[in-house]
Parts: C-alpha cells; structure tokens; sequence
C-alpha cells in the first residue's frame, strides 16, 4: 500500500478509532473534557494529514473485496482519492476541527456524560463524512450517507429532553429518509442495469457511452433524489429549520461541512453519469433555482438568527445544485467550500452571540457591537462573503456559478438565482443590523466570547479572506465565458440588498411593518413556510397515522381477538372440566365402573 | 341341572348390588359391606367354573379368598371402629381429614 492510499486512510481512521476509544472506553467518555480532548487530537492528526494529501496533490485508488462472487466481487470497500475528494477531506476536518474546538467552551456547562456523549457522536460524524467522501463506489457511500443521516440525528436530538429538539432530530431523519429510500432503489437500479457500484469502472463506461441503458434517466432521477433529501431542496427541505434545534456547533458541522454537503458532493462526483441525462440536469437546475429563491424569501421574514442562516444554508445549497445541474459541477463544489468556511464562521459567531444573551431572537439583541466587537467583526465578514462581496471568497464562487448557469442558457434559474443574491445581501444585512447595530434590548450584560470560541471564528474569517484572494489571484475554477457584465451585476445586486436592509432596519427610511402591510400574501406565505410544514404534517396525519390506525384497529380486535378468543375457551373449558375432579373417592369407582361397562358393551357391539 | 350361566348371572347379581352398595353408601360400614358382596360375587364364580371344569383349583382360591376377606374385613371393621371413636362418625363424605 503506497503513501497515496496510506494517508487518506489515516485521515478516515482517525475519527474512527477515536471514537471506538470513547464509545468503548466510559470512564473516559464520562470525563467530558478529556473526551472532547482525544476527540480533538484525532481530528487534528486527520486535518493535517488531509492538509498534506492535498498539497501533495495525490492521486489513487484502492479498493477491497467486501462481497465476494464469481467473476469479480459484487461490492467493494476503499478509497477514491483525486483533487475532488482532496479538497473535501481538508473542508470536513477543517469545519469540524475548529467546531469541536468551539464546542469545548460553547458546551462548557454541560455534565461531564453528555459532553463525552457529544464528542463520540461528533467523532463518529466526522468519519461517517470521511468514508462518504473517499467512498469509490455508489455502495459504500450509500452506507457512510446513511451514518452519516443516523449521526445528524443523534446531534440534533443531542438534547432529547427537551421534546421540540427531539421531534426535530426524528423529523429529520425521517425527511431525509425520504429521499433515501429513491437514492437506494437507484442505486440497485443502476447495479443491476449496469453490473458494478464503482465510480470509475461507470465513468469509464460512461465516456465510451455504454451506458445507453433503459430507463437511465430515472435512475439518475432516484439517485438525485438522495441528494434532494440530504442537501435540503425542495419540497424535502423542511426538516433543515427544524435543526437548529441541536447545540449551534452541531448546526455549524451540519450545515458547513457536513451532511447538507452529501448530496452536492455525490452530485458533483458523479457529475459524468448526469451528464448522460440532460432532462434530470435541467430540473435538477431549476428545483436548485427555486430553492434558492424559495429559502430566501423565507429568511426575510425569520427573527430567529439560527434559522436565517439555516435558510440562508438552504438557499446556497440551492446554487449549488442549480450549478450543478447547469453543467458546471466544479463551480457548484467551489462554491460549496467557500460557503463551507463563512458558514461555519456565521453559525459560530451566531452561537458566540447567543453564549452571550442567551435568546436566537433577533429582536431582543441589538446594539451588541459595542459589546462584542470582535464577533461583529468576523459575522460581518461572513456576511460579506455570503452576501457575496469581493475580494471575499463567496463572491467568486457566487459569480462562477451564475456564469456556469448562464452559460447553460437556463434564463429562468439564472434571474431566480440573481435575485436570490439580492435577498440573499438583504436578510443578512438585517440581521447583521438588527442585532449589532440600533438600540440595545438585551437584558444583562453580553460579554465577548471565551478564547477558545474566538480563536475558531479569527480563523475562519481569515481563511474565508486569504481564500477570496486567493481565488481573484488564480482564478478559481474557470466559470466558462462568463459575461463582462456579471461582477458588476452580482455586486451591484448585493450593494442593493444592502441599502435595502440599510433603509429599513439602521435608517428607518422605510418602514418594515409597512412593507409587510405591502406585500401582505407573499409575507403570510413566508411566515408560514408556504405551508409546507402543515402539508407535511396534514399528509403525516391523513395517511400515516391513517395507516397506522387501520393497522392497529386489525392488530388489536383481529389478531389479538382470535388469541383472545381461544385463552377464554380455554379457561371456560377448564373451568367446566373442573367439576369432575371432585374429591371424593365415590365418584371416581362410579367412573371406574362406568368405564367397565363401556368396555363391556364395546366388547359386546364391536367385536 | 343347574346350568353354569344362571350361577354366573346370580354373580353378577351379586357382584352389582355389591358395586351398587359401595357407590351410594354414605356409612363406612354399608361400603365394606358392599365389598363384601362383590367378593362372594367371585367366589361364586370361581366354585361354578370349578364344578363345571370338574377340579378343585376354584374351590382352592376361594378358601383363599374367604380367609383373606375375613382378615380385611377385620382390619376395616376395627380402622371404622377406630374413626368412629375420635371423630364420633363413620360417614364416608365427612372423614375428608386427607383432603386437599
């Protein structure tokens, strides 16, 4: 085994075997502190062995036997390692590096057991998305994707007492699970169509088009539904509010790195097999589109600060998938490590705050800058970066993927995703003034947050800079003939969102609540979540519990009732025979001798 | 000539007032005289084939079995006589000391 496999190897078995030591070690899971601190180490050790294999730029693949069979294996294990996977490894323990960091002093009021509980679910996250990345064939990374589902939903339920974090984790699970079970079907549709999980054998099929197979556009339609699920597009969307519930680190992890990023990754590494079906590209384009703008416009309207950046989380995971499915898959993934770095910077410096006041309620912060300069500082970079503003690395991003999607002609998701842009500046502004800036509410005195939180969020907002110039000094993933008159398009839109929200929430010019009066039907839909939540829950209700009802009503009075049925005969039966055991030696000799005279007459009758 | 059946049905006659006795007498006494008469029952029986196969294995039991009802009718008569003394009854439905 080569260096090139070695080391990937390492970087995925560092969180692995870290969390076997917590899982099976208690007294040291029980210490908490001590827990986060092998948890730590492990995931440095994997961050910098990923930050090697990337600079190195290495290139291989491996992969075991795992189900073994006549003329070749059915299904194999290993790793894919190329830039792609490269790029990924270093983003996943990077994010998830600095979250447990962070974690140490956010969760620093827990009990001991449940901090060491969060660090083994953290180490097991973490190499849940590992193996999702290195996977090499369809099989694996439908295995890692589903631990991956399982450990989002233990982090969000991290505090199951608490019975809205607990519906949210189930609701989750379940939400993606929809989109699971469509990514599995196509994935045995395509084994079974083709003969092989593997990534390379289908891309190499792929480019001699052999795989001219019926029905291919439905099996990549099932695959992208996976994805649909996991990446929160729409309509299976839903269950990413929801999650806020979960500490703000594990928000942060989810939202930056991990998880939400599955299905842009799978998309974007089996860029080659959509590119066989145009039909699924283009939807795929348009339902990123409209998830984009959807999620957008329900950010505006949102006063928790967790749940505008999980809008907003939605809303960029909607450009994504629209570059993807506009043919520019390594502008989508671009834009997916950029957003990677200044969200987890946003979700961190949303958490510093509420540390500090102790509420998600944007209009019970306020005025809070001049209390915490420095996590003003680093949001207002996030935002920047989100809001896409040079030399910020989302702007670069940004721009490759409204090029990449101009350039597939798609006219319809290219104006939806500029004026997502313009929302996107807007509700980040608001945020950014409503609780930073204008007249104090807070209660109590918020105070800067601990060191070990601050360091992170410097980090990050340096990394989220250092990676913006970087971009505008090499380029950055080539966004095709982009048009001249883009960049000045994409800032001017985020310089408008600016004033917008600089107008109504820090001028005062415009009046919010006339706003809303003014666009009285669509703000009612927003608040409401376009009443997708009620559908959900309506359908849940109507056919589910339906179901479940019938089911129980069949189990309870049919089943049960036969067995009930024959217990009671039993019983009556016994109870009825009873009375011939009656004590008394007189009535037994009259059995006796009644017996005989039966056995006379027998004898008599039938011999 | 006597024949043999109507010895053996008079055997049976006896034989079932006998069992009759037993199963409807309440008093200890009435059932070991029930006993009784299902064991001379046999003992007409055993001396009727006895007569009719012409030797005298039948006669031979049946010395027997008078030696031996005698000998269990004295021991039955004195465990009534006993009961009789400690529980001042020998009703058969009411002597259920054993009874679970």
């Amino acid at each position: 085994m080569t260096l090139n496999v070695g080391l990937p190897l390492l970087v995925l078995a560092m969180p692995f075997v870290s969390f076997l030591l917590l899982a099976i070690v208690g007294p040291l899971r029980r210490t908490g502190r001590g827990a986060g601190l092998v948890s730590i180490a492990a995931i440095a050790i994997s961050f910098a062995a990923a930050v090697f294999v990337w600079t190195q730029g290495f290139v291989a693949e491996q992969t075991w036997t795992w189900i073994p069979a006549d003329g070749g294996p059915i299904a194999t294990v290993g790793v894919l390692v190329d830039p792609l996977s490269n790029k990924m490894l270093v983003l996943v323990t990077l994010v998830s590096l600095l979250v447990q960091i962070y974690s140490l002093a956010y969760l620093s009021d827990e009990r001991p057991a449940p901090l060491g509980r969060y660090y083994t679910y953290q180490s097991l996250f973490v190499f849940s998305m590992l193996g999702l990345v290195l996977a090499p064939g369809f099989l694996q990374m439908f295995v890692f994707w589903e631990l991956v589902g399982l450990c989002s939903y233990l982090l969000i339920g991290f505090w199951y007492e608490r019975p809205a974090a607990a519906r949210a984790a189930v609701k989750a699970f379940w939400i993606t699970k929809l989109g699971d079970v469509g990514f599995i079907v196509g994935i045995v549709l395509l084994w079974s169509a083709t003969g092989t999980f593997e990534f390379t054998e289908l891309f190499e099929k792929a480019e001699q088009s052999a795989l001219a197979v019926p029905g291919l556009a439905l099996i990549m339609f099932l695959i992208y539904l996976g994805a649909v699920g996991k990446s929160a597009q729409f309509p299976l969307h839903v269950w990413l509010p929801d999650a806020m519930e979960g500490p703000t680190p594990v928000s942060a992890l989810i939202h930056a790195a991990t998880m939400v990023t599955a299905g842009v990754y799978m998309v974007t590494r089996t860029e080659p097999l959509f590119a066989l079906v145009p039909g699924v590209l283009t939807l795929i384009a348009w339902v990123g589109a409209f998830t984009a703008l959807l999620a957008a416009t329900m950010a505006c309207v949102e006063g928790d600060i967790k749940r505008v950046l999980a809008y907003s989380t939605i809303s960029q995971l909607g450009y994504m998938m629209a570059a993807a499915g506009s043919g520019a898959a390594l502008a989508g993934f671009q834009h997916l490590f950029t957003h990677g770095l200044f969200k987890a910077l946003l979700f961190l410096a949303a958490g510093a705050v509420i540390h500090a006041v102790g509420t998600n309620d944007i209009f019970r912060m306020g005025g809070l800058f001049r209390a915490m300069p420095q996590t003003g500082i680093v949001f207002i970079v996030g935002t920047l970066a989100l809001a896409g503003v040079p030399p910020l690395a989302g702007f670069f991003s940004k721009e490759a993927v409204l090029g990449g999607v101009w350039e597939a002609h798609l006219a319809g998701p290219f104006l939806m995703l500029a004026f997502t842009a313009l929302l996107t500046a807007f509700y980040m502004f608001r945020v950014v003034f409503v609780t930073f800036f204008g007249r104090a509410h807070a209660g109590g005195h918020p105070h800067e947050a601990p060191w070990l939180m601050r360091g992170p969020l410097w980090l990050l907002a340096a990394l989220t800079l250092a990676y913006g110039i970087w971009l505008a000094l090499h380029g950055g993933e080539p966004s095709g003939e982009a048009p001249a008159w883009l960049p000045p398009l994409s800032i001017g839109l985020a310089l408008a969102g600016f004033a917008l929200a600089w107008a109504m929430y820090q001028r005062g010019a415009i009046d919010p609540v006339r706003v809303a009066a003014a666009l009285a039907p669509l703000d009612y839909l927003a608040r409401r979540r376009y009443g997708l939540d009620a559908l959900y829950a309506g359908l849940y209700r109507g056919i589910l519990l339906g179901f479940s009802r019938l089911i129980g009503w069949i189990d309870r009075y049919f089943v049960d009732g036969i067995l009930n049925a024959l217990t009671a005969l039993t019983l009556r039966a016994g109870d009825g025979l009873r009375h011939i055991q009656s004590g008394r030696a007189q009535d037994y000799v009259y059995g006796v001798a009644f017996g005989v005279l039966l056995l006379f007459v027998w004898a008599q009758v039938w011999r | 000539m006597i024949g043999l059946s109507s010895y053996l049905v008079l055997a049976a006659l006896v034989f079932s007032i006998g069992l009759f006795g037993v199963l409807t007498r309440r008093n200890a006494v009435g059932i070991l005289l029930g006993i009784e008469l299902m064991l001379n029952a046999v003992n007409i029986n055993l001396v009727a084939f006895a007569r009719y196969n012409g030797d005298l294995i039948g006669v031979i039991f049946t010395l027997f079995t008078i030696s031996i009802t005698v000998a269990e009718v004295a021991v039955g008569l004195a465990i009534v006589i006993a009961i009789f003394r400690v529980r001042r009854t020998v009703e058969a439905d009411r002597l259920d000391l054993l009874r679970g």
